[in-house]
């Protein structure tokens, strides 16, 4: 073997250990990076008890109440929900149907009081005429199903 | 070696590469100049305004392409370091440290219109979720490179030590790309992937594409404007250097 060729062989045995090692190590801390829980891992009881932890989800459509500046919703992934208290401004992007995260604590009664609301948006972007014709077809083929 | 191929062992000298990288790099730099005008006048005048984030979405066209560009940087940098170590050629720690402050660059700006478009929309400039994380760690890996290749004056070793950075960094590459798939976070997933159709109206997907390339071309550009200065500091006791038609002045 020429020196080169070992010099290339210990590059990519060295990477070939450092990924490992990183993956393994990523695999350990898997429930630390997560940045929200989601209704059902809360149900499940993954969610940290007696600290604070953010909860993500949908807010429900139709469950947004204000009076003043206190705000409740619920928070569902569809299977599971959480009703959310929250007192404070809202950010803009804030609206039934649309993802949202917050952070604060579940208190016995499985009422969670948020200190921070963060609003999660996806990765679609399109001009409001596109959506208006997307969402039009959402419906046709939602009635043909039925 | 035969000889209807280019021989590219010929350009690792840095002699024979400072000619070429000084007629090749205001190309480079007309066409980033070009591409940029064409991708800032659709970014701004022809994409259309999105039905959810209104005009403020409009800052993707610079965040998107500057996060791309500072984690494809940073793996040329790792794929010139394992040349180096491998083949012991000189010119392969110069090409990193010329690309080093150029990642940097579009790291911090990643993390700089992240936050100004994370205020508006999120409701927070920051938030250690694992996508922004990473990026950061990314950013002082760049800082981290630049500090240790500066601290030691023979820059043989200098590039060595550097080297052992560039490929112990790439690791981080993957996680930050990968980072909004593995783990729940409040970055949302990637527009544009190899794997399925973008999620973007065409006209922003071309405003996109076109600030990526005017970014590409920017990088290429001051990478070999930079590599020619580091070649001529590095070699300045050489005669062909010396001989230099811009020294005989």
């Amino acid at each position: 073997m020429k020196p080169r060729h070992k010099r290339f062989a210990i590059i990519v045995g060295g990477l070939a250990a450092l990924g490992i090692a990183a993956a393994l190590v990523l695999n350990a801390f898997q429930s630390n990076l997560v940045f929200f829980f989601t209704p059902t891992q809360v149900a499940g009881g993954e969610a940290p008890k007696g600290r604070a932890f953010r909860v993500g989800g949908l807010v429900k459509e139709g469950s947004l109440q204000r009076t003043d500046i206190t705000a409740r919703f619920v928070v569902t992934d569809t299977a599971k929900e959480i009703p959310v208290t929250y007192k404070g401004i809202l950010p803009d992007l804030f609206s039934e149907g649309k993802g949202v995260v917050a952070q604060g604590s579940l208190g016995p009664d499985g009422q969670f009081t948020a200190t921070e609301v963060l609003a999660k948006h996806d990765e679609n972007y399109m001009p409001p005429e596109a959506k208006a014709a997307v969402d039009k077809a959402h419906e046709a083929s939602r009635t043909l199903k039925q | 070696m035969s000889q209807r191929f280019i021989n590219w062992f010929k350009f690792a000298s840095p002699a024979s590469f400072y000619p070429l990288a000084g007629k090749a790099w205001p190309w480079f730099a007309a066409l980033a100049t070009a591409f940029c005008a064409a991708g800032l006048w659709i970014s701004f005048f022809v994409a259309p305004t999105d039905f959810q984030q209104g005009e403020g979405y409009r800052i993707i066209f610079i965040h998107v392409p500057a996060s791309w560009m500072s984690m494809f940087i940073y793996c040329v940098m790792a794929f010139w370091a394992a040349i180096g170590i491998t083949f012991n050629t000189r010119l392969s720690g110069m090409m990193s440290s010329a690309l080093a402050p150029t990642g940097a660059l579009f790291a911090f700006i990643s993390l700089w219109t992240g936050a100004l478009w994370g205020k508006p929309m999120w409701g927070a400039w920051w938030v250690w979720d694992a996508r922004l994380t990473s990026e950061l760690i990314l950013f002082f890996l760049y800082i981290g490179y630049i500090a240790l290749t500066a601290a030691i004056d023979d820059p043989r070793r200098a590039d060595k030590a550097g080297a052992i950075v560039a490929l112990v960094g790439v690791v981080n590459v993957p996680i930050i790309y990968f980072s909004v798939k593995w783990w729940n976070t409040l970055h949302q997933g990637a527009s544009v992937s190899l794997t399925k159709a973008p999620t973007m109206a065409t006209t922003m997907l071309w405003g996109m594409l076109l600030m990526a390339l005017a970014f590409w071309m920017y990088s290429i550009a001051i990478a070999l404007y930079r590599v020619r200065a580091i070649i001529l500091e590095r070699e300045r006791h050489t005669t062909w250097v010396a001989e230099l038609p811009e020294m005989q002045r």
